[in-house]
């Protein structure tokens, strides 16, 4: 009598925990970011009308992408790399045509706030917590932890699309310093 | 077999009583359930938690008829429909945002009473911890709710609270974006938080509330002298008429009397925060639409979270995160690092006066501290009230074991 009723309890809790667990997946699938939202995920950017040291912002995946066309003669203390190096020497930064180009999200990797950029400091300051980045996005001063983080890109022509790694991401990310 | 009167009228007494056994549930829910008699104002703050939920939730009930939980709509179904042409939406709305407010602070008044006169001890350990998990989760209700009218403040608050989730150097953006449904906060973040907001959360919360007055009812609630009542023998003597002696007074109608006029100060207080000063609740960057690609220059929580946020700035990524961790979860664990037996007011019990009043003191530098921007002496204050709130808590179990048991007490 009591090896039935274990049996029918053990088959009743093993039915219900295959159904929780089913449960628990759809409703971790449910949470997941859309498939329309995944498929939003390209953005090109035409560099070829771009200005010296101007900070452009575009829209990828709904964070903003910071866009700085590296000044040609810059001096090394103009643009400060915390080590007396010149920041426009940064490996981090990204030939396009014959110009230099800084690319990264433009968001603080402290907390996800939006820097501002000072043009005749050729830095970064942000207002929520008080980090600093240099020109190609090196952390000046904490908290952030990290550099603004460079987004997966291909170069094509004077163009640049987001959201697809070509040869040259694939190359910074070898080398560590996409973020 | 349980007796069903057949003459009884239907609802009238008996036959509610056969059915329902009302008599016995307003005995032992009510005019039974005694309460010590040594007791002040704080002691009524429990029922003023209550009244204020229910002015939220019917409050909330009205704003969710014109509500709409869509990025492009809601800014302006909050600041335009329901502001400007639902009749008296502009009520609902202010009783909603100043309830909001004020139940925190409520909150933190009924936590440090508890704190102050050892209400967490010896039998009432539920008590704390079920209070605690209503902290909790009327702060997740809260912040949930803070991103409904989705204007800049939202947003972004949004977005820095959800980054925590990224764990510091663990960097699981995945994470994150699960939790947001999209890279950023938009649509799919919108819509889950509304349900949070107004289904999920009010439901955990409604069965914490009952979960917290059932841990009330057998040890009671605690007295202005931490006295350990018979409460048995003392409820004979009011049963038997001496009133004057009994150290209690039954729940109802007795205690609610009390409780009633102080909650009818407290709803005139309230009413007067509504009509003439609810700005105090409503940050003007919300009154901007999210801009995601706008960051308000100062971003700071509403009052309440200021004290945990302020321990989580000072610090790099990681040790900030950690310290912040520390700060969610350390008052649950209040009842088990007090090691004295004392169940006394805090002004007799030694060492743990002054860490009392510290520990107020500390958590109202940290709030002040995280409102204003993080430079220059502020990060040096902020930094040494977090290290002491830290420092507080570790010290807690080493100066409650040096405390000598009161007299009378085991």
């Amino acid at each position: 009598m009591s090896d039935r009723r274990d049996f029918f309890g053990k088959a009743l809790g093993a039915f219900a925990g295959l159904g929780a667990l089913g449960a628990l997946y759809a409703a971790k699938r449910t949470w997941d970011p859309l498939p329309s939202v995944k498929a939003a995920g390209f953005t090109t950017i035409d560099l070829s009308q771009t200005k010296e040291n101007v900070l452009y912002t575009e829209m990828w995946r709904g964070k903003p992408i910071f866009v700085i066309k590296v000044p040609k003669n810059a001096k090394p203390s103009e643009a400060p790399n915390g080590n007396m190096e010149n920041a426009y020497d940064d490996k981090r930064l990204i030939k396009v045509g014959d110009s230099k180009f800084f690319i990264a999200i433009g968001l603080c990797t402290h907390l996800g706030c939006i820097p501002a950029y000072y043009a005749d400091q050729h830095k970064f300051i942000c207002a929520c917590h008080g980090g600093q980045f240099n020109a190609a996005g090196e952390v000046l001063k904490s908290p952030p932890p990290s550099p603004l983080v460079i987004p997966p890109f291909t170069v094509k022509g004077m163009k640049v699309v987001l959201g697809e790694a070509g040869p040259e991401y694939k190359k910074l990310k070898e080398a560590g310093l996409v973020a | 077999m349980a007796h069903f009167d057949p003459n009884a009228k239907p609802f009238s007494h008996q036959w509610l009583n056969d059915r329902l056994a009302v008599d016995t549930l307003k005995r032992v829910l009510s005019t039974e359930y005694w309460i010590p008699k040594n007791i002040n104002f704080l002691w009524a703050m429990g029922m003023v938690l209550a009244a204020t939920f229910g002015v939220l939730l019917i409050s909330g009930i009205f704003l969710l008829m014109y509500y709409i939980p869509d990025t492009k709509l809601a800014f302006d179904s909050v600041n335009h429909t329901i502001m400007g042409e639902v009749g008296y939406g502009w009520l609902w709305r202010h009783m909603h945002a100043v309830a909001a407010s004020v139940v925190f602070l409520i909150i933190y008044i009924h936590m440090f009473t508890g704190i102050y006169y050892g209400s967490y001890k010896r039998g009432r350990e539920l008590i704390w911890l079920s209070g605690m998990l209503l902290f909790v989760t009327f702060s997740a209700e809260a912040f949930s709710g803070y991103m409904l009218p989705w204007g800049q403040m939202s947003y972004w608050a949004g977005m820095v609270i959800t980054n925590l989730f990224s764990l510091g150097s663990l960097d699981l953006q995945g994470l994150v974006e699960w939790i947001r449904g999209d890279y950023v906060p938009g649509q799919a973040f919108l819509g889950r938080f509304f349900m949070l907001h107004v289904l999920l959360m009010p439901l955990i919360i409604m069965a914490l509330i009952v979960l917290h007055f059932g841990t009330l009812r057998i040890p009671h609630v605690n007295n202005q002298d931490g006295e350990e009542i018979d409460f048995e023998a003392e409820a004979e003597k009011w049963k038997a008429g001496k009133r004057k002696e009994a150290k209690v007074i039954p729940f109802n109608p007795v205690f609610m009397s009390k409780d009633v006029f102080v909650l009818g100060i407290y709803f005139i207080i309230y009413f007067y925060l509504v009509f003439y000063h609810f700005e105090f609740a409503m940050d003007p960057v919300n009154f901007d639409p999210a801009d995601p690609l706008k960051t308000p220059p100062h971003i700071y929580p509403e009052w309440y979270f200021l004290w945990s946020y302020e321990i989580l700035r000072p610090f790099s990524k990681n040790a900030g995160l950690i310290a912040f961790g520390f700060a969610q979860v350390i008052f649950f664990f209040l009842p088990f690092l007090d090691r004295s037996p004392n169940v006394a007011p805090a002004s007799r019990r030694g060492l743990f006066k002054f860490w009392f009043w510290a520990l107020l003191v500390d958590m109202i530098v940290l709030t002040i501290m995280g409102k204003v921007p993080p430079m220059g002496i502020y990060t040096t204050i902020g930094t040494i009230a977090a290290w002491t709130f830290i420092l507080l808590w570790v010290a807690l179990p080493f100066i409650t074991k040096l405390e000598k048991p009161i007299r009378g007490q085991k």
